[in-house]
C-alpha cells in the first residue's frame, strides 16, 4: 500500500461504481468480456480437451503397434487397405466443405442451400462411418478380432473413438436439419448451433487427417 | 433464501409443464441457481465426508494395535480405497466445486454462470456418480481370485468387502479380471468415469464464465485469488481428466470387452495404467489444493488487515504449479522401474515444484507479517492451512530424490505426507472458507468458540492422527496391510493415531453442531461483517437469488474495499468517514433492483440427464445379461432426450414485480389456479 495516489472512490462512490449505462438498453443484457460468445468459447474449451483425448489414445496406440506378441501375431497394419481408406477419408474431407458450405449458405439467409448442404454434410459423415463399419468387418473376418492382441485393441479403440465422435456430429447435423425444415428454417439462435456444430464437424476431420497418417501412411 | 422473489409466472410449450415451485423439494430438483446448486454440492459433498470418515475410523479401529481382528482383510481393501475414493472424489472435488459454484459468479460481479443448465446437469451427474460408486455396497461382488485366497478368509460373503477394493490408483494387474473378479471394480471405472464427465462439465463452465461473465473493469489481474484458483483448477481438469477418461475406458474394455491392455501374459502393459493414471493423478493432486490455496489468498489479507502481499507473484506461482503439474507424474512410479534417466529427470521436475509453492507460502507470510491479526476461526485455520501444508510440502520434497523415494514408496511415510497436503491443506482450507463465508450464506453469525473448538480439536488430532505415521512409516510400516505384528514395536504410534482419528472424528461433530445451531439460531449477521475485500461481500447476506440489484464497474483489485478506505498522508489507509453508509446504501441497492433481470429457468431435465447416465453405467456393468443393453438405450435416450427437450424450453425467465410480460410467448396453458401458489 505504499502508493496509492489514485482514489477512484474519492467522492460519488456509488454513482462511481454504477455509472448510467450507456446508449440507454438497460443494463441487463449480457456482455461477454472476451467478445467470444459464451456457446462458441465454451466449444473452443471443450474441443482443447478432446485433443488429450484424442492424444492419449494415438499414445496407445503407437505404444503397442510395434510390439511383439509372437510369430504368429497378426497385425493391423498387415490389413490395412490404404486406398480404400483414402477414398473414405476424402468423403470425409469433403463433409468439411459441405459444413462450410452450409454455414455461409445461413450467413447470406438462403434457407434452402442451408438445407441441402447440411443433409449433404451428414451424408458425407455416414458414407464415412459406413467405410468403417465395412473395414472393421473385413479386418474381423480376416482374424483381427478385438482381442487377438493389444495392437488390435488399441487399433479399434482409437479409430472406434473416432467413429463415436462422427455418429454423435451426424446426430447433431440431423437435428439441425430437423430444425431447418420447419416453417420459417433457422432462426439467428440455430445460425449459431450451426457455427457449433460446424466447429465440432472440422475438429473430428482435423483428428482424422492426423489418425489417416499416423496409422495407415507411416509403418 | 428462496423466498425472497418473485418470479412471473411464465409459461411455455413443452414436454413437462414448467417447473415453477420457488421452495421445497422440486424447486431444488429442477434449480439452475448456481447459488443453490452450490449449495446441493457442499451438503452432498459433507454426507459424503461423514461416510469416507467412518471408513477412516474403521480402519483405525483395525490398526489399533497389533495383529487386529476388527476387520477381514477383504474388507480392510474395501475400506481403504472406498476411503480413498470418497475423500477425493466425492468430497474435496465436489466442495471445492460448492465454492467455485456459490462465489464465482459473486466474485466477478456476474448474475449467474455462463451455462446454468449444464451446471445443474453436473451436479446431478456427479451425485448420481457417487450413489453409483456405494450402490457396490449392494449390488457389487469381488470373489477371491482363483487359486489364490486372501488371509482373513471370505470376501464375497462379507458386505463391506464387496466395495471396489483395488486402491483409488486401481493398479494394473491388480484391477485386471484375473486377480480381481466380480463387479466391484467395475463399479470404481465406471463410477468414477461419471463423475469425470461431471468435472469436465464444470470445468468448462467456470473458465467460460471466468473469461466471459466478468463486471465491466474486472480485467484478469483485478480478479480475486480465489478466482485464478479456480481458473486454474478448471484448465488442471480440462487437461487432465481426457487422459483419465482413457485409462478408465481401456480398463473397463479390459475387463468387459476382452480387451488385452493391461494383460501382460498377452503382450499387455500394466505399466501404461501407471502412466496415464498419474498423468492424471498428479495434476489431480493440484486439483485438489489450489481451491484451498484460494480460499486461504482471500481469509489471509481480511483477517491481517493489509492486502494480500506480492498478488500477482501468488497468481503466478499457482499457474506454474498447475503448468509444472504435469511433467512430475513419473515420481509415483520411481519403483516401478523406469529408466535411470528418466527418473533423474522427473526427480528435477518435482523438485522445481517447490519453487512456485516457496513463492506462495512466503507471500502468505508477507501478508500476515506487520498486520494487525484477528485470530477468528477462519484465520486460525487459514494458519493451520499455512503451517501443516509446510511439514506436508516440506515431506514432499523428499520424495524427488530417488534412492530416498525407494525406502519410502509404499510406507506409511507417504500416507503421513500426503494427509498433512490433503488433510491439513484442503480441508483446512475448504473448513477455513466454510466458517469465512457462513455469513454470507446464511446472513447469520457461526459460534466463535465452537469454532475455535473445532480448530484445535481438528489441529491437535490431525497432528497426532499422521504425525507419527512419519515415524511408522520410517520403520518400516507397510501401507495397505491389514495387520502387522506385535514384535513389529509399531503399537504404541499406531494407538495414538487412531486416538487422533477420534479427536478428529469429535472435532466434526463439533462443527456440525455449530453449523446446525447457527444456520437458524446465530445471531443475525451484520453486513460486511468481516470488513472484507472482494465484491460478493458488496451483497446482502443471504445472497439476494439475483446477486447483483444493479451490475458495478470494477475500477481496482480488491474494489470493494477501496470503496471503503481512502488513501491518507505517508502511503497509510483510513476507513472513509461515510463507509458505513456507502455499504449500507449497497445493500440496499443490490435488495431492490430497479431494472428488469432475467433470472436462469428452473428445469427437470438436467436431472433426467443424471439419472439417464445413472442407468446407462449400469447397463455397461451388466452389458452381458438380457436387461443390459435396454439399460443402455433407455437410459441414453433419457440423456439424449433431455438435451433436445430443453432445447425447447425459454433460456431465462425475468425476475420483474409486475406482471405483464411481453417478452416471452405465454401460452397460457396452465390454469391460472396453478400459478396462484407461486407466490409462497
Amino acid at each position: 500500500m505504499a502508493e496509492l495516489a489514485h482514489d477512484p472512490y474519492a467522492e460519488n462512490a456509488l454513482d462511481i461504481m454504477f455509472p448510467p449505462p450507456e446508449g440507454g438498453h438497460g443494463g441487463h443484457g449480457h456482455h461477454e468480456s472476451t467478445g467470444i460468445d459464451n456457446r462458441k468459447l465454451g466449444m473452443w474449451v471443450f474441443l482443447s480437451s478432446e485433443f488429450l483425448f484424442f492424444g492419449a489414445l494415438i499414445t496407445n496406440y503407437l505404444l503397442f503397434k510395434g510390439r511383439d506378441f509372437g510369430a504368429d501375431a497378426l497385425y493391423p497394419v498387415e490389413l490395412y487397405d490404404i486406398p480404400f481408406t483414402s477414398i473414405s477419408s476424402f468423403v470425409l474431407l469433403m463433409s468439411s466443405l459441405t459444413m462450410v458450405l452450409a454455414h455461409s449458405s445461413l450467413a447470406r439467409g438462403d434457407q434452402e442451400q442451408t438445407r441441402v448442404w447440411l443433409m449433404a454434410t451428414a451424408t458425407l459423415g455416414l458414407v464415412f462411418i459406413s467405410g468403417q463399419f465395412f473395414e472393421f468387418t473385413e479386418f474381423v473376418n480376416q482374424g483381427l478380432k478385438l482381442n487377438v492382441n493389444p495392437a488390435a485393441s488399441a487399433f479399434y479403440m482409437l479409430t472406434g473413438f473416432h467413429g463415436a465422435h462422427v455418429v454423435i456430429g451426424v446426430l447433431m447435423l440431423l437435428s439441425l436439419w430437423g430444425f431447418s425444415i420447419r416453417r420459417g428454417g433457422l432462426s439467428e439462435d440455430h445460425g449459431m448451433n450451426l457455427e457449433l456444430v460446424g466447429l465440432y464437424w472440422h475438429f473430428v476431420d482435423i483428428v482424422w487427417i492426423a489418425l489417416f497418417v499416423i496409422v495407415y501412411l507411416i509403418r | 433464501m428462496a423466498t425472497t422473489t418473485t418470479p412471473s409466472p411464465v409459461v411455455t410449450t413443452s414436454i413437462f409443464r414448467r417447473p415453477m415451485s420457488t421452495a421445497g423439494f422440486w424447486s431444488w430438483v429442477t434449480t439452475a441457481d448456481h447459488k443453490r446448486i452450490g449449495i446441493l454440492y457442499g451438503y452432498t459433498a459433507f454426507v459424503f465426508f461423514l461416510l469416507g470418515g467412518i471408513e477412516a475410523l474403521l480402519l483405525r479401529i483395525q490398526l489399533a494395535g497389533p495383529d487386529g481382528a476388527f476387520l477381514s482383510a477383504a474388507e480392510y481393501n474395501s475400506l481403504f480405497t472406498t476411503h480413498a475414493v470418497t475423500m477425493i472424489f466425492l468430497f474435496v472435488m465436489p466442495v471445492s466445486a460448492a465454492f467455485f459454484n456459490y462465489l464465482l459468479p459473486l466474485m466477478i460481479g456476474a448474475r449467474d454462470v455462463a451455462y446454468p443448465r449444464m451446471n445443474a446437469v453436473s451436479f446431478w451427474i456427479f451425485l448420481f456418480g457417487g450413489i453409483f460408486i456405494y450402490s457396490s455396497l449392494i449390488f457389487g461382488t469381488s470373489p477371491a481370485p482363483v487359486g489364490g485366497n486372501l488371509p482373513g478368509g471370505g470376501t464375497d460373503a462379507s458386505f463391506l468387502g464387496s466395495i471396489p477394493n483395488g486402491g483409488w490408483f486401481m493398479y494394473a494387474p491388480n484391477s485386471g479380471l484375473e486377480f480381481s473378479p466380480g463387479t466391484s471394480l467395475d463399479y470404481a471405472a465406471v463410477g468414477l468415469q461419471i463423475l469425470g464427465a461431471a468435472s469436465l462439465i464444470s470445468a468448462v463452465n467456470f473458465i467460460v464464465t471466468i473469461f466471459n461473465m466478468r463486471a465491466k473493469g474486472m480485467r484478469l489481474l483485478r480478479m480475486p485469488v480465489f478466482v485464478w484458483m479456480t481458473l486454474v483448477v478448471a484448465f488442471l481438469l480440462l487437461f487432465s481428466l481426457p487422459i483419465i477418461a482413457i485409462a478408465l475406458f481401456m480398463l473397463t474394455f479390459d475387463r468387459q470387452f476382452g480387451t488385452l491392455f493391461f494383460v501382460a501374459s498377452q503382450g499387455g502393459d500394466p505399466i501404461l495404467w501407471q502412466h496415464l493414471f498419474w498423468l492424471f493423478g498428479h495434476p489431480e493432486v493440484y486439483i485438489l489444493i489450489l481451491p484451498a490455496m484460494g480460499i486461504v489468498s482471500e481469509v489471509l489479507p481480511v483477517f491481517s488487515r493489509k492486502p494480500l502481499f506480492g498478488y500477482p507473484a501468488i497468481v503466478f506461482a499457482g499457474a506454474a504449479i498447475a503448468f509444472l503439474g504435469f511433467g512430475v507424474w513419473a515420481h509415483h512410479m520411481f519403483a516401478s522401474g523406469i529408466p535411470t534417466v528418466a527418473q533423474a529427470a522427473f526427480g528435477l521436475s518435482t523438485m522445481t515444484i517447490a519453487i512456485p509453492t516457496g513463492i506462495k507460502i512466503f507471500n502468505w507470510m508477507g501478508t500476515m507479517w506487520g498486520g494487525r491479526i484477528q485470530l477468528k476461526t477462519p484465520m486460525l485455520f487459514s494458519i493451520g492451512f499455512v503451517s501443516l501444508f509446510v511439514i506436508g510440502g516440506l515431506s514432499g520434497v523428499t520424495h524427488s530424490i530417488v534412492p530416498s523415494d525407494w525406502q519410502q514408496t509404499d510406507t506409511y511415510y507417504i500416507v503421513a505426507h500426503f494427509h498433512y497436503v490433503l488433510f491439513g491443506g484442503s480441508i483446512f482450507g475448504l473448513f477455513s472458507g466454510l466458517y469465512y463465508w457462513f455469513p454470507k450464506l446464511t446472513g447469520r453469525m457461526y459460534n466463535e468458540r465452537l469454532g475455535k473448538t473445532h480448530f484445535w480439536l481438528m489441529f491437535i488430532g490431525m497432528n497426532l492422527t499422521f504425525g507419527p505415521m512419519h515415524w511408522l512409516g520410517l520403520q518400516g510400516m507397510v501401507r495397505r496391510t491389514w495387520v502387522y505384528s506385535a514384535d513389529a514395536g509399531l503399537g504404541p504410534w499406531n494407538l495414538v493415531a487412531t486416538i487422533g482419528a477420534f479427536i478428529i472424528a469429535l472435532s466434526v461433530l463439533v462443527f456440525m453442531s455449530n453449523w446446525a445451531y447457527s444456520k437458524r439460531r446465530g445471531p443475525i449477521s451484520p453486513p460486511d461483517p468481516w470488513d472484507a475485500r472482494t465484491l460478493e461481500w458488496s451483497l446482502p447476506s443471504p445472497t439476494p437469488e439475483w446477486n447483483f440489484g444493479k451490475e458495478p464497474v470494477v475500477h481496482s483489485l480488491d474494489d470493494f474495499w477501496h470503496l471503503k478506505y481512502e488513501p491518507v498522508e505517508g502511503g497509510r489507509v483510513r476507513r472513509r468517514d461515510n463507509a458505513d453508509e456507502l455499504v449500507a446504501e449497497l445493500m440496499d441497492l443490490h435488495a431492490n433492483p430497479e431494472e428488469e433481470i432475467h433470472l436462469p429457468a428452473p428445469s427437470y431435465f438436467p436431472f433426467i440427464v443424471g439419472l439417464g447416465v445413472f442407468i446407462v453405467a449400469y447397463g455397461i456393468i451388466y452389458h452381458t445379461r438380457p436387461w443390459g443393453i435396454p439399460m443402455i438405450v433407455l437410459g441414453m435416450l433419457l440423456a439424449v432426450g433431455s438435451f433436445m427437450g430443453w432445447g425447447t424450453e425459454p433460456l431465462e425467465e425475468i425476475h420483474e414485480e409486475h406482471d405483464d410480460d411481453p417478452g416471452h410467448d405465454d401460452h397460457a396453458t396452465a390454469p391460472a389456479s396453478d400459478l396462484a401458489g407461486v407466490d409462497d
